[in-house]
């Protein structure tokens, strides 16, 4: 793979850096909406829906970032994301839960042996207005508390001014702080405004050496939208192009409803194939999602809604 | 734990059409038998499954349909306000909105196209042209052809077979917003659309012998442009065809429109949005079957981008989905006629002969039906018959450039100018290869999108006269000391 080389040799200097992001070639944003909008159309029936709403329940990061966060609420959580239906052992568990790192401690615990992974948000969440020692001694302690996997945010600030390789450097930094965990580089997509910069950003990510390139904080209006998820998705797939390796995607803010969470599985599938469509390669970072997903399950399988009080709250 | 995501069959419901088992001549505003010609079957060309048989006019019915319009004209229509008629418009409009499934339904039957471009592209189209054109009937002072203009009189308009309903719409709104009457001839193949539009005419209540619907083949056609009591004449389809009006009209006082075939260049240049391009390649042919007269047909890339464009290409049609109709999630229907699937193969046939390398996404094809799965050569010249003659089918030829003179060169060396698109992220560059094209529509970092205020039409030998916007109005009314 010669291109891997290639690839760390762009960011050598700052100059090469922007040269090779402008580099990119652009996104008609009016054409990228319109993919978007088209591949929503696509009707999801039957048999088919049935494995979409068990697969989209499995991608789930169920997710507390509140400031109320306590640990009842975070252990509710858990026990939920064990068994999303307590009637039901056939629905599978969600893929991890995500929170604070003051709460990973005991996210590991409620978890173990369960296999739904913990992450936590980390480096300043959501703004990521601190310095690099703060944000890196934040994924430490995170990691140290039990977390297998990092959701960092990037600097906006220092993006939006063209400071590329700052962003660059404080990935790859959180990258290696991280150890094992797996690292969610959160691009905050509503922050950068246009497609150009979505692309851009993905690919600064990748290269930094991201697991998971993530839309969004969720803190931030808008959030995940289906065309800014295909624009990473477009990212990742010509990244494993070019380079061999595998970047997962996460969606994540403002996808509530199981029609919502198919929707992007329809965009996984026709912009990046089968190859994506499992919880390691890509996640819906969501909460009230789950019971919606649930609900429809439930309605599959009776033939009627049973109504909001046949799913638990959390 | 790889999983495939297979899409469960989603079959819109066609219980919403009822169908009769023979249809008759809409003349007058009544349907009956013809008087003379014969019945003929129009097939579902999915299925191959007769949907209905309809009449083929002879020329006495044509007779009746001209002078049931001629009469229209004199004691009705004439003497309407353009405020009235652009009721009318309006009325007729809002019920082909609220009939639109219906409508979607029965033209993805006639038509074989798939039900996600009827009910997502033609049959809005169709409502917005409708209510486009209403707007214009009172307005016709601001034309351009000073106060007061005239229309022609009795108007016969005979459409193609790939947009039925669309190419009426297309047709119609325009001439009755001018105030002429009509008799139009819709496709052998595509019958049914035409005939649910009288319906819906009777259901507007517009007076009788405003709209003629008349059924049949090309001798009907003939029949109908030569009538020697047609004021106007005007055509969508093959250039052969528009040919033969053209010389069977010389000479007469009609006046004329056509609109014909095409053989579109799609420019990509290096510095185009690659991932938006490959989606605009694949509207620009495999949209409804490559059943369209300004098909992008001709994809021209810039050679230093040529391999990988075509690599995203091939990639993004392996996901396209061929199959019924009626399903909701196919892309790709089926072929309209079994003559038109013949001419499909025998000139991709000829493609690899010339040379070229033909490339086929991957799709089963049905037992059943007429269909071509989506096919992509590369290494075609300029001399290949499939970069120059219209295959009218889901077929792309690709040849490649080095230079943007080059590109244009390439793109106007063709009898034809009807369409062409430009990719570039450089708007300069946009402006100044689009003032060089000699085409009468062009996109630019988008293709095959449509607006009812925006004029249609073709350069050279794809035609004359526009469709749409105020210059489609001028299609249907007398230029002044005419």
């Amino acid at each position: 793979m010669n291109q891997v080389a290639t690839l760390t040799q762009v960011t050598e200097t700052p100059n090469a850096l922007a040269e090779f992001l402008r580099g990119l070639p652009g996104v008609d944003a009016v054409g990228a909406d319109q993919r978007a909008a088209s591949l929503a159309t696509r009707s999801i029936k039957t048999e088919s829906k049935r494995r979409a709403i068990d697969l989209a329940i499995s991608m789930i990061d169920l997710t507390t970032l509140e400031g109320a966060d306590t640990k009842g609420k975070v252990k509710a959580m858990c026990a939920k994301a064990r068994h999303p239906d307590p009637l039901n052992s056939e629905v599978p568990h969600v893929a991890a839960v995500c929170v604070y790192p003051d709460l990973v401690a005991i996210a590991s615990k409620e978890l173990v042996g369960s296999g739904v992974a913990v992450a936590s948000v980390a480096t300043a969440f959501p703004s990521g207005r601190a310095d690099l020692q703060t944000k890196l001694s934040d994924t430490r302690f995170a990691v140290s508390q039990g977390a297998t996997e990092i959701d960092m945010v990037i600097d906006r600030g220092a993006f939006l001014s063209g400071d590329y390789l700052k962003v660059y450097s404080e990935i790859v930094a959180t990258k290696s702080a991280c150890g094992d965990a797996h690292l969610k580089v959160i691009l905050e997509t509503g922050e950068l405004a246009t497609y150009d910069n979505v692309r851009r950003a993905s690919w600064l990510a990748m290269i930094a050496g991201a697991d998971f390139i993530k839309t969004s904080t969720g803190k931030v209006t808008p959030a995940a939208t289906l065309p800014v998820t295909l624009i990473m998705l477009e990212a990742v797939r010509d990244f494993r192009e070019q380079t061999g390796r595998m970047v997962g995607v996460k969606a994540a803010g403002g996808i509530r409803t199981a029609k919502d969470a198919i929707k992007y599985l329809v965009l996984v599938n026709e912009t990046c194939g089968p190859d994506w469509l499992t919880p390691q390669y890509f996640r819906l970072g969501a909460s009230i999602l789950l019971n919606d997903l649930l609900q429809q399950r439930q309605k599959m399988i009776t033939g009627h809604y049973s109504g909001p009080d046949y799913v638990t709250i959390d | 734990m790889n999983q495939s995501f297979e899409y469960s069959p989603a079959p819109e419901s066609r219980a919403i059409v009822n169908l009769a088992t023979s249809y008759g001549l809409f003349i007058d505003g009544k349907f009956a038998q013809g008087q003379d010609g014969a019945p003929f079957k129009t097939i579902d060309p999915a299925t191959e499954e007769v949907l209905a048989e309809v009449w083929g006019a002879g020329p006495k019915d044509v007779n009746r349909a001209v002078t049931a319009a001629r009469k229209a004209y004199n004691q009705t229509w004439r003497k309407t306000s353009g405020r009235e008629r652009g009721k009318y418009l309006y009325r007729i409009a809002r019920i082909i909105q609220e009939r639109s499934r219906e409508l979607a339904v029965l033209e993805s039957l006639d038509n074989g196209k798939p039900i996600r471009e009827s009910r997502d592209v033609d049959i809005p189209l169709v409502a917005a042209h409708f209510f486009y054109h209403a707007g214009w009937a009172d307005k016709l002072d601001y034309v351009g052809l000073g106060s007061s203009p005239s229309a022609y009189g009795v108007a016969a308009q005979v459409i193609p077979w790939n947009f039925p309903l669309l190419m009426l719409a297309w047709k119609v709104a325009p001439a009755l917003a001018a105030g002429n009457t009509v008799v139009l001839k819709p496709a052998e193949t595509t019958p049914l659309s035409a005939l649910w539009f009288a319906e819906i005419c009777q259901q507007a209540e517009l007076p009788n012998g405003v709209v003629n619907i008349i059924t049949g083949d090309g001798a009907t056609g003939a029949a109908l442009v030569s009538h020697p009591d047609v004021d106007k004449v005007a055509f969508t389809g093959s250039t052969e065809v528009g040919r033969q009006i053209a010389i069977s009209i010389a000479g007469t006082k009609k006046s004329l429109t056509l609109e014909l075939g095409g053989k579109a260049a799609n420019i990509v240049f290096d510095d185009a949005p690659i991932d938006q391009a490959v989606e605009g390649i694949v509207n620009g042919i495999f949209f409804n079957q490559g059943h369209v007269c300004c098909a992008g047909s001709r994809l021209l890339v810039q050679e230093s981008i040529a391999d990988a464009v075509i690599d995203s290409l091939k990639r993004r049609l392996s996901t396209l989905r061929l199959g019924d109709p009626l399903d909701k999630n196919t892309d790709i229907g089926a072929i309209n006629s079994a003559p038109q699937l013949a001419k499909i193969v025998e000139l991709a046939k000829s493609g690899e002969l010339d040379g070229a390398n033909k490339w086929q996404a991957p799709c089963q094809i049905p037992e059943k039906g007429y269909w071509f799965a989506p096919t992509v050569f590369t290494n075609v010249t300029q001399s290949h018959r499939i970069a120059r003659e219209e295959i009218f089918g889901p077929v792309l030829s690709t040849l490649t450039f080095r230079t943007p003179s080059e590109a244009v060169e390439k793109a106007n060396n063709t009898p034809f100018g009807l369409s062409a698109g430009i990719w570039t992220e450089k708007g300069s560059r946009i402006l100044q290869i689009a003032s060089q094209l000699k085409a009468g529509v062009i996109w630019a970092n988008t293709f095959n999108r449509f607006d009812p205020a925006s004029p249609f039409g073709g350069f050279k030998e794809s035609g004359y006269g526009r469709e749409g916007g105020r210059q489609g109005m001028l299609g249907y009314l007398r230029p002044r000391g005419k």
